[in-house]
């Protein structure tokens, strides 16, 4: 049995890290109540709230956060018609708050996602974690045995290229979740009662050319390094598919990141998962992914990008191509978001015109 | 799995001997080595007799019983550290599982010895899984499982051909950063296994390692022995040459490597910066072993692990053996160690 960790009475750090260049971004649609125990470590810094859902519900937020709000009928407004390719009913509106963001990192969490207590008891400080694994370097192209050589304590063991030990750049930190494990629903038919009791106390960077299911749940990325590809799709109300959108957003990352020579670390920081979605709905939403991963997995790991390909947008846009071309056979779905992924870098360049290459 | 799951006749357990008493390293490993058969390789370059407990199920081989399976020509391949891979050749078992002679059991964090012998064989006998990372891990292990977004079709997984422990303690760092961190030991319990994934290179470490004998003998190559190759790790090479080369063929014949539990613990032993006054070419190798090993593609027509291992000594050649005359040494024992292998196994 795994307990989520009590954080009353740990003290606010005024400190933090990156407080100034971090936006926390928190899809909801019920409260966010969840938050009063993140104070200590959330606190300090600026929420973007995406509501998902009944535009007219107001959603309480926990007194001395500061944040900004954004619902349906903003997000309409913000994007016009470009707007189309934001979710709706879904927690992939998220990435919604990626794009009117002005800072240079993003944590993402889910609101049913507690504190987790480490193997001593201590409350785990995410944040904190994901910042430092984002800080420094990652190690795609030799896989290190003990795991991220520039933790404390650990190095690059005998036998690592010196020549490879500078690393690169790390553009995304994947964190993990106790409790309740993020299966598919599949699984969680099979196996309702099990829970992630197991505190694996590693980052590692996943090597080049390795994908890997990417979960929302408890993210950080660098925005300026990888922003335009976090797109989550088209999910949710009136799609055929829900449940995918990290996924989507995590192959498309890691071919994108692989080709222009960033990192993505995976590991540490844990949170502690509390709620169980309804396996039944679940599965509807992920019936059709099920049997189109079979088809899109070997897609995106022949996916080869152009040399001309050199930032982010022009990386996503040839994607999406490669998508409208390879994948619409599969189902006119992905022509839809083949196109979606296309206002998604339009729409993104006109709420970011600095960043455009 | 625990010990008694675990069909001991399918295991030998192979030491090299580099230390002439073996009585603290056998006792300490007793209540996990018992009941296997051992096999214990003197370094053909160690002068006193060995020392070894009582109560042991072992065979040992010395310098005159490598001569008479080689022939006194090949005994060389088989000196220093290389010595086990004797043991790998005469070996009738399916899984081998191998341990420098200078560990002892890890504890855990809840303070129990750990059972290096049998976590190496469940590793082994269940699947990798190389072709997409699971981000809990280990999906085969109780209590977890593949996560969402795991493609079905991948969930059977394939052979695992090795399993790589790690080591507490003294970690396996090479001379310069041992050197310039002297005080630093590993500490830290990682606990999971996982498979590395395909394509992805790693150095492995002959330290504490396992593998399916059957499945991919012939692979684990003595090969690359560097100038000055001394007595301690710090000054060899050989295990991360043999661990490209097997990763290497694992990929190509779609079998599955596995890196994580379980720990040893790694006694303290030889001095860094010792090591590092010879002049450290392994350095060198290494930077020119990794283009070779990224760009390298085996021939479709190579289907079995003797055959990978021909066409690698052949690119070996070809590519490296102008830049340091140790990767031309390193391609003809490769071949040596393929005849060798045949030999031995077809007539045992």
């Amino acid at each position: 049995m795994v307990e989520p960790a009590n954080t009353v009475g740990i003290p606010l750090n005024h400190a933090a890290l990156l407080k100034d260049e971090l936006d926390i971004v928190i899809p909801t649609i019920r409260n966010l109540d969840f938050l009063e125990m993140w104070r200590p470590f959330l606190q300090p810094y600026h929420l973007i709230i995406v509501q998902d859902g009944d535009p007219s519900k107001t959603i309480a937020v926990p007194e001395g956060f500061d944040y900004e709000l954004y619902n349906r009928n903003d997000i309409n407004r913000i994007l016009g018609p470009k707007a189309s390719c934001i979710s709706f009913k879904d927690s992939a509106c998220r990435c919604f708050g990626y794009m009117v963001s002005k800072k240079k990192y993003i944590f993402t969490i889910d609101d049913d996602c507690f504190v987790a207590k480490d193997p001593s008891g201590k409350a785990v400080n995410a944040l904190e974690q994901h910042i430092k694994n984002l800080l420094c370097p990652s190690s795609p192209l030799f896989f290190n045995t003990l795991y991220d050589p520039y933790r404390e304590g650990a190095d690059f063991v005998r036998g690592y290229p010196f020549s490879l030990r500078e690393g690169v750049s790390t553009a995304v930190s994947h964190g993990l979740w106790l409790n309740i494990p993020d299966y598919d629903a599949p699984t969680q038919l099979v196996k309702p009662k099990e829970r992630n009791t197991r505190y694996v106390d590693a980052v590692m960077t996943i090597p080049k050319g390795t994908l890997f299911p990417m979960c929302g749940m408890n993210l950080a990325f660098d925005r300026e390094l990888i922003g335009p590809a976090m797109y989550f799709g088209l999910m949710g109300d009136g799609q055929p598919i829900g449940r995918y959108d990290d996924m989507w957003a995590g192959w498309c990352v890691k071919v994108i990141c692989d080709h222009l020579g960033l990192g993505v670390k995976t590991g540490l920081p844990y949170i502690y998962h509390s709620k169980a979605s309804n396996p039944f709905v679940n599965l509807k939403k992920e019936y059709k992914g099920i049997f189109w991963q079979e088809d899109i997995i070997p897609f995106f790991q022949s996916a080869k990008l152009s040399k001309e390909a050199v930032t982010v947008q022009q990386c996503y846009i040839e994607l999406s191509k490669m998508v409208k071309e390879k994948l619409s056979a599969i189902d006119p779905y992905f022509d839809k978001l083949a196109d979606a992924m296309v206002t998604w870098i339009e729409a993104w360049d006109e709420l970011n015109p600095a960043t455009k290459a | 799995m625990s010990s008694s799951e675990i069909n001991k006749n399918e295991v030998d357990i192979v030491i090299g001997a580099l230390n002439a008493d073996l009585t603290q390293f056998l006792n300490s490993w007793r209540p996990f080595f018992s009941g296997f058969h051992l096999i214990i390789v003197k370094d053909p370059e160690l002068k006193d007799d060995l020392n070894i407990p009582e109560g042991f199920d072992v065979d040992v081989y010395s310098k005159p019983d490598i001569e008479k399976v080689v022939g006194a020509a090949n005994a060389a391949m088989f000196s220093g550290y290389s010595c086990r891979y004797f043991g790998y050749l005469v070996s009738k078992k399916k899984y081998i599982v191998s341990i420098d002679d200078d560990c002892v059991p890890a504890k855990d964090p809840k303070g129990v010895l750990v059972d290096a012998v049998s976590q190496h064989v469940t590793n082994l006998e269940n699947p990798a899984t190389p072709l997409f990372f699971n981000t809990l891990y280990d999906p085969y292990c109780e209590g977890a499982d593949f996560v969402r977004g795991y493609p079905f079709s991948l969930r059977s997984g394939v052979p695992c051909a090795a399993s790589c422990g790690l080591w507490l303690n003294l970690a396996d760092l090479d001379a310069p950063t041992q050197a310039l961190k002297t005080e630093q030991r590993n500490t830290s319990y990682v606990d999971a296994v996982m498979t590395v994934p395909l394509k992805a290179m790693l150095p492995i470490s002959g330290i504490n390692i396992a593998f399916n004998r059957e499945l991919v003998g012939p692979a684990l190559v003595p090969a690359l022995r560097i100038a000055g190759e001394g007595k301690v790790r710090w000054e060899t090479l050989e295990d991360v040459w043999c661990g490209m080369c097997l990763k290497h063929i694992s990929d190509h014949l779609g079998y599955g490597v596995k890196t994580g539990l379980p720990y040893v613990w790694r006694n303290e032993r030889g001095d860094a910066v010792e090591s590092l006054r010879k002049k450290w070419e392994g350095m060198k190798l290494m930077e020119k072993s990794v283009p070779f090993f990224e760009a390298l593609k085996l021939p479709e027509s190579a289907v079995n692990v003797e055959d990978c291992v021909v066409e690698l000594a052949k690119a070996v050649k070809e590519q490296l053996g102008s830049d340091d005359p140790a990767f031309t040494q390193a391609a003809d024992a490769m071949v040596k160690w393929v005849q060798l292998w045949n030999s031995v196994n077809s007539s045992g």
